[in-house]
């Protein structure tokens, strides 16, 4: 089985604002430690983004363009889909991503607690 | 898996008669029914600064999972010897724990309130038998502990935004060092886990537990879902959470990137060096096969899960809070991650981490991750934590019941 890739000094050596957490190199949202007015400008992987509308604390900005139907990255996994394209420096959350989870016990897979 | 990359740091631990080594040395007394708390809470307490901690089962029917409980926390190797205390007409088996207990070469003893002349005699007993038990705990053998012989558990408590992306990360790139390094490590709640299963199922180290850890979960959210118990609120929104499976990630963060080696329930000792998932909800089924509610909460607090990682063997636990829990528990030191910074200021003598710095931009989760590391091996060392230091030793345990782990569920030892 494939593990995911070892977490490495990413927020150090990717050149992230550091306004910006990156929790796993392979994440295209990054999460804002503290609120950033529109217009903002960050680096994010050493360019220059402009932020576009206001990001709340704890909140996520692309960090690179999601097309629609594309996985949100973070923690290295996918927590989500983009249902509209997503430009870098743009808020992500309930407007452009939707829930790709389906309960398990909902897939037809029988009894999964049946040992 | 990778190669040890660490230094031999030695840890000095304890030996046990049974082999095991312990990273503490206290004396546990423990009541077998509520009516005979009183009595152990009087025999403990004039020691509780000297490494006497309190144990116990309130209920007076039988229980499998509480005797199997008791039976791994006596025997852990933290303990070095147990004083029983019983009532004299409750269910418990107190015989047969006595007995197990003293299998593994432990001063261990029972005193039956009924037949010791009632309150007053039974405490005089029982602190005369504690100062004996404690001048020949001085004389365990010291013995050098590596890595690959610690035992790790992490839960998070009174979590809220920061959790997910400050302490349990960091907790998270500290196991990965433990696991490299041989240790065995246990993260738990697969009731926070709805929505990452499949994930997580990715990770299995072989393709048949990945089903296991889906089972896993989907038994946890049947489970809560019977209990009316809903896991996505709207406040996550608002705090910046998109997604179920987003939110569930936090909580998973904890448990690093290392495949996952296999399930535990409470007393399973981890058989290899690893990662292990703790399945703390219950196994009760109704006739339909489906997850039926018997004894209410999986665990009505974050003390019973923390009693559940120690009867796993734990002999620490990482505790990441944003909110401030202040709590420590009984036999086996907690370090506690304070993932908020301003919960960290208002609440930093219960505190021995802060993770909080990572949001203010004054530590990288790799730096606090490796903090963390560093104060495991201080703390399995003696270096008393701060709940240690401020005197607690919480237990709590009730009725539950769980089944056998199947084949699947573990690595050939």
């Amino acid at each position: 089985m494939q593990a995911h890739s070892p977490i490495t000094t990413a927020e150090s050596a990717t050149g992230d604002d550091a306004r910006l957490l990156r929790l796993h190199p392979a994440d295209n949202v990054l999460t804002a430690i503290q609120s950033l007015a529109d217009k903002t400008q960050v680096h994010i992987a050493g360019r220059d983004v402009t932020i576009s509308g206001v990001i709340p604390i704890g909140h996520k900005v692309a960090a690179r363009r999601i097309p629609p139907g594309d996985k949100v990255i973070k923690y290295g996994v996918p927590i989500g889909s983009a249902i509209q394209a997503i430009e870098p420096g743009e808020l992500v959350h309930t407007h452009n991503v939707k829930s790709d989870y389906l309960p398990t016990y909902k897939r037809g897979e029988g009894e999964l607690h049946a040992r | 898996m990778t190669t040890s990359s660490e230094p031999g740091i030695p840890i000095s631990g304890y030996l046990r008669n049974d082999g095991r080594k312990g990273i503490r040395n206290v004396l546990v007394v423990v009541y077998l029914v509520e009516c005979a708390h009183h009595v152990a809470r009087e025999i403990v307490f004039p020691v509780r600064e000297r490494g006497v901690h309190l144990l116990g089962f309130p209920g007076c029917f039988p229980n499998a999972y509480a005797h199997r409980m008791l039976r791994q926390l006596c025997t852990h190797p933290n303990v070095g010897g147990v004083l029983l205390l019983s009532l004299g007409c409750e269910g418990f088996d107190r015989a047969a724990l006595l007995r197990e207990i003293r299998a593994t070469g432990r001063p261990a003893d029972v005193l039956v309130i009924q037949q010791s002349g009632g309150t007053r005699k039974t405490i005089e007993r029982g602190r005369a038998w504690v100062e004996e038990a404690l001048t020949e705990l001085q004389s365990v053998p010291r013995a050098t502990m590596r890595l690959d012989e610690l035992i790790v558990g992490t839960i998070c408590g009174g979590s809220d935004a920061t959790s997910g992306i400050t302490a349990n990360p960091a907790v998270g790139r500290a196991f990965d060092r433990l696991v490299s390094a041989g240790a065995r490590c246990i993260f738990e709640e697969t009731g926070e886990l709805i929505g990452c299963e499949q994930i997580m199922a990715s990770r299995a180290a072989r393709p048949e537990l990945a089903p296991e850890l889906v089972g896993c979960v989907g038994k946890a959210e049947r489970y809560y879902e019977a209990l009316d118990h809903g896991s996505f609120a709207p406040g996550n929104a608002e705090g910046g959470l998109t997604t179920l499976e987003e939110k569930s990630m936090g909580a998973y963060s904890k448990s690093g990137s290392s495949p996952i080696a296999g399930i535990l329930k409470p007393g399973d000792i981890p058989p290899t060096s690893g990662l292990y998932l703790l399945d703390v909800v219950p196994d009760t089924f109704g006739k339909d096969g489906d997850v039926q509610v018997r004894w209410g909460f999986p665990n009505i607090s974050d003390i019973q899960e923390i009693g559940e990682l120690i009867a796993c063997g734990a002999h620490l636990t990482l505790f990441t809070t944003g909110r401030g829990s202040v709590v420590g528990s009984a036999i086996s030191p907690v370090i506690k991650i304070c993932a908020n910074p301003e919960t960290y200021r208002r609440l930093s003598e219960d505190m021995d981490i802060n993770a909080g710095r990572i949001l203010e931009g004054a530590a990288s989760l790799d730096e606090v991750g490796a903090e963390i590391f560093d104060r495991i091996l201080q703390v399995a060392n003696g270096a008393q934590t701060a709940s240690e230091a401020l005197g607690h030793a919480e237990f709590s345990l009730v009725y539950k019941s769980f089944e056998s782990l199947g084949p699947a569920c573990l690595p050939a030892a």
